[in-house]
């Protein structure tokens, strides 16, 4: 390891900290063991009554308490707890004090159902009417939930806590915010404005009415007995994702600062890539061409060619319509290699994270890249045919893995895609 | 802190496309003329108590032309993908397939508007006894439209964007009130400056006219009631009054503007934007001092355009920064438009390079002698967006030597 440079010229941004949680658990060292061992993290929700829902179960993050509870408290909380991880692991700076900006993909925020019930019980009329509840809510009675239902309350927390630097930003790029978080942190440092940047997603929107959003768009799977094989990413009777909650935390560092301070280099982001689909609010353009010029541009942003890829980290969420179109727009991109190259969906275990997901399996590829060892898609007993990927199906694989690209698409024409690699190339 | 400037070999930034839709009216005129005429329009009793500045209806079909695009959406992804055309066209570049496949789009946004007959009829269900376990998801199961969602994302502001004017390029959004504007033009500049971009897509939009907005900021006593007054003169009736609009901009580098014979309004010279802890008196104060100190020197015919919100404190804390530089004229924006929260900063920016290409800056609106007249042409304008909680962002608008 030894150009502080990439071929483009730009700094080499390495990753100095990572951390890590879903459903499976808190922190990378239990979330690794469970992914390895083909655990699934997905149960039958408990949080809140499901009598009425075609959807009953999710990957929720039960162990972390909130009080009062919301779902932005546990986004916030969950944040919390892997940047702490992160920051152990890289040693930067001080307490409190991160040498460099916040990028936070956090999903959208808006006053939920128990701060709205309790504005109707206290109107304490059986019939009223907006304006009713328009005309309690002032007086300073409710004042800490105009903080918590701000949308940069949870950024502008985490910048109080860690001391990160200027404007934090929260992002939201739908299934591809995690992914976006980190993107916006290498080109931080590419233009050289920091030699650090803290990139966080989290997610702990699993609440009725998430769960009913995403339902009425018959989004997701409804396979909920068993639940564990509800996520069946490649397969024929894949029926659509599952709801999930967690977080990913990076320390982003150059490669020129990371070593002058003697930090442990865990993996580099060789490359990021992004590109609009303007064809459809949910659907992606039928010729993958945006997807397709994603994986591309990240591909010539790592100056790498599609050989060099030796493990895709799929988005693979189990939609019918998601798992094709990437098996498609792969293989216009690799071609024959697409059906060589082994394809993993860590969703099938830790369901879909939603604006972590890019962040979350980001993570997961480093550790991939730490262990050599590829994390299984579970729940795959009967193969989508027209999905000719190489999946490591339902038990994890030893292989030589030197580079990973990790894809992310989402609601909204979204797609990004990031190369992580072990070394600077 | 976090900067963005233009550093010596870096490219200059030019603001060459303005789309406005606005309480005042559509386009850069409309605006202009009111602006002239300092006239504010206010709704004091749709919404009474509270006070509103609702959009001057536009014939959505001229951006939007397709219906069922506009039905996909609710009135603030209108509102945004509406002026976004407008700014397209303003940069001479609505249907440039080329360019628009490669522009690079950062949007400041909230989240949509709630279905209020959906909350009211759960509630009142509720509060008349209706408490079976699965009560609320049946409810939300059958009284949600399925396409609501689509217009709450965040992200979907951005999306529409894209659907209706054929763009191709990255897309990202930014969320965080009015900071986020601030942030919005920070990053795409600082792409543009180092040449990773080339043109970009800025701006955000805001629908005032929303009672679920407005129970938000009533937790914090945070809406203005009763009488409108000038943001300046709130101080014993503080509070901001909402405002709908739209305001998008075009940046693009000075050499791909110029080879396309694109002409600027002005330049956008530096982006900067902080994070008060705002603790104490004097905390928001003096991150607005140290963000003035990070602009570029000013030696120019100076102003600035203020966001500020009518909310205390920190209407108060800008109002003392303004005083340590009493030579600039200040505009206030809330005054003439509303409180447009994610849009008020790249507002601000529309308006200062407006008022450079235009070779005067608008008059003022205010009774407290903060806004003084102001003769001549400003050549630099200091945009600055200090969010009524968190949050403050500023910028440079230069006029192009």
């Amino acid at each position: 390891m030894t150009a502080p440079r990439d071929k483009l010229g730009r700094p080499v941004v390495v990753v100095t900290g990572m951390g890590i949680m879903t459903s499976l658990g808190n922190g990378k060292t239990d979330n690794w063991a469970k992914l390895v061992a083909g655990e699934s993290g997905i149960r039958t929700i408990t949080r809140f009554p499901v009598d009425g829902l075609r959807t009953t179960m999710a990957g929720t993050v039960d162990f972390v308490s909130v009080d009062p509870f919301s779902s932005t408290g546990l986004s916030e909380r969950m944040a919390e707890l892997v940047t702490e991880e992160a920051l152990d692991q890289a040693g930067i700076g001080a307490k409190g004090d991160f040498p460099g900006p916040l990028f936070l993909a956090v999903a959208p925020v808006e006053v939920e159902w128990p701060q709205r019930r309790e504005l109707g019980r206290a109107v304490g009329a059986p019939d009223f009417t907006y304006d009713d509840l328009l005309r309690i809510s002032g007086g300073g009675k409710y004042s800490a939930y105009h903080h918590r239902f701000m949308f940069g309350s949870v950024a502008a927390h985490l910048a109080e806590t860690f001391g990160t630097k200027g404007s934090p930003i929260s992002l939201s790029t739908a299934c591809a915010s995690g992914a976006t978080s980190i993107q916006l942190g290498v080109e931080a440092i590419r233009r050289g404005e920091t030699d650090a940047a803290l990139c966080v997603a989290t997610d702990g929107t699993v609440n009725p009415e998430a769960l009913v959003r995403f339902s009425l768009l018959s989004a997701l799977s409804t396979q909920n007995d068993p639940p564990q094989a509800a996520s069946r990413p490649f397969s024929k009777n894949r029926d659509g994702f599952v709801m999930a909650e967690g977080a990913g935390a990076l320390v982003l560092e150059s490669y020129e600062a990371a070593t002058a301070r003697g930090a442990k280099i865990l993996g580099v982001i060789a490359g990021c890539g992004e590109l609009t689909d303007s064809f459809h609010r949910t659907r992606s353009s039928p010729d993958g061409k945006p997807i397709i010029g994603c994986m591309n541009k990240t591909l010539a942003d790592a100056g790498m060619t599609p050989d060099q890829i030796d493990h895709i980290n799929a988005h693979g969420t189990a939609t019918p319509e998601n798992d094709k179109m990437e098996f498609n727009t792969t293989s216009a991109v690799f071609g024959e290699l697409a059906q060589k190259i082994p394809v993993t969906s860590n969703k099938s275990m830790v369901g879909h994270t939603i604006s972590a997901a890019g962040a979350v399996e980001a993570i997961f590829s480093l550790l991939t890249l730490e262990h050599q060892r590829i994390p299984p898609t579970i729940n795959y007993e009967t193969p989508d045919p027209t999905i000719l990927f190489n999946v490591v199906g339902n038990k994890a694989r030893d292989a030589r893995v030197t580079a990973v690209m990790s894809n992310s698409f989402g609601f909204g024409g979204q797609n990004a895609s990031l190369i992580l690699t072990r070394e600077p190339a | 802190m976090t900067e963005t400037a233009s550093k010596p070999g870096q490219t200059e930034v030019w603001i060459t496309g303005i789309g406005l839709a606005t309480s005042l009216g559509e386009g850069l005129d409309a605006n202009w003329a009111a602006l002239q005429e300092k006239r504010i329009n206010v709704d004091e009793k749709g919404f009474a108590p509270y006070i509103v500045h609702p959009l001057m209806p536009v014939t959505f079909d001229s951006q939007i032309p397709k219906k069922g695009d506009q039905r996909q959406m609710e009135a603030w992804q209108r509102i945004g993908t509406y002026a976004a055309g407008l700014a397209l066209d303003s940069a001479g570049i609505k249907g440039n397939k080329d360019i628009l496949s490669k522009i690079d789009m950062v949007v400041a946004a909230g989240g949509g508007e709630r279905d209020l007959n959906v909350d009211t009829g759960v509630l009142t269900a509720e509060a008349k006894g209706a408490n079976a376990p699965g009560f609320l998801n049946e409810r939300l199961m059958s009284d949600l439209r399925p396409t609501l969602f689509l217009a709450q994302l965040s992200n979907l502001l951005a999306g529409n964007i894209a659907i209706v004017h054929g763009l191709g390029g990255t897309s990202r959004t930014f969320m965080g009130e009015e900071v986020a504007g601030a942030d919005a033009a920070r990053i795409a500049l600082s792409r543009i400056a180092s040449g990773e971009s080339d043109i970009a897509l800025i701006g955000g939009s805001h629908n005032g006219e929303r009672k679920d907005l407005m129970v938000l900021y009533e937790f914090g006593d945070f809406n203005l009631k009763d009488k409108f007054a000038p943001v300046w003169a709130r101080k014993d009736h503080a509070g901001f009054a909402l405002g709908s609009a739209g305001a998008f901009l075009v940046l693009e580098s000075k050499a791909h503007a110029e080879a396309r014979g694109a002409k600027p309004f002005a330049k956008l010279s530096s982006v900067v934007a902080d994070l008060a802890r705002r603790k104490s008196p004097g905390d928001m104060a003096a991150t607005l001092e140290k963000l003035w100190a990070k602009l570029p020197k000013r030696d120019g015919k100076g102003a600035i355009i203020s966001g500020a919100t009518g909310a205390e404190p920190a209407t108060s804390e800008e109002r003392g920064f303004l005083k340590g530089h009493a030579e600039f004229p200040v505009r206030s924006t809330g005054t003439m438009f509303g409180h447009t929260m994610e849009t008020q900063f790249p507002l601000g920016i529309a308006l200062a390079a407006l008022s450079i290409s235009r070779g005067a800056l608008f008059p003022p609106n205010d009774s407290t002698g903060t806004e003084i007249e102001m003769q001549g042409a400003p050549t630099q304008i200091v945009v600055v967006g200090a969010g009524h909680w968190r949050g403050e962002g500023m910028a440079l608008v230069e006029a192009v030597s």
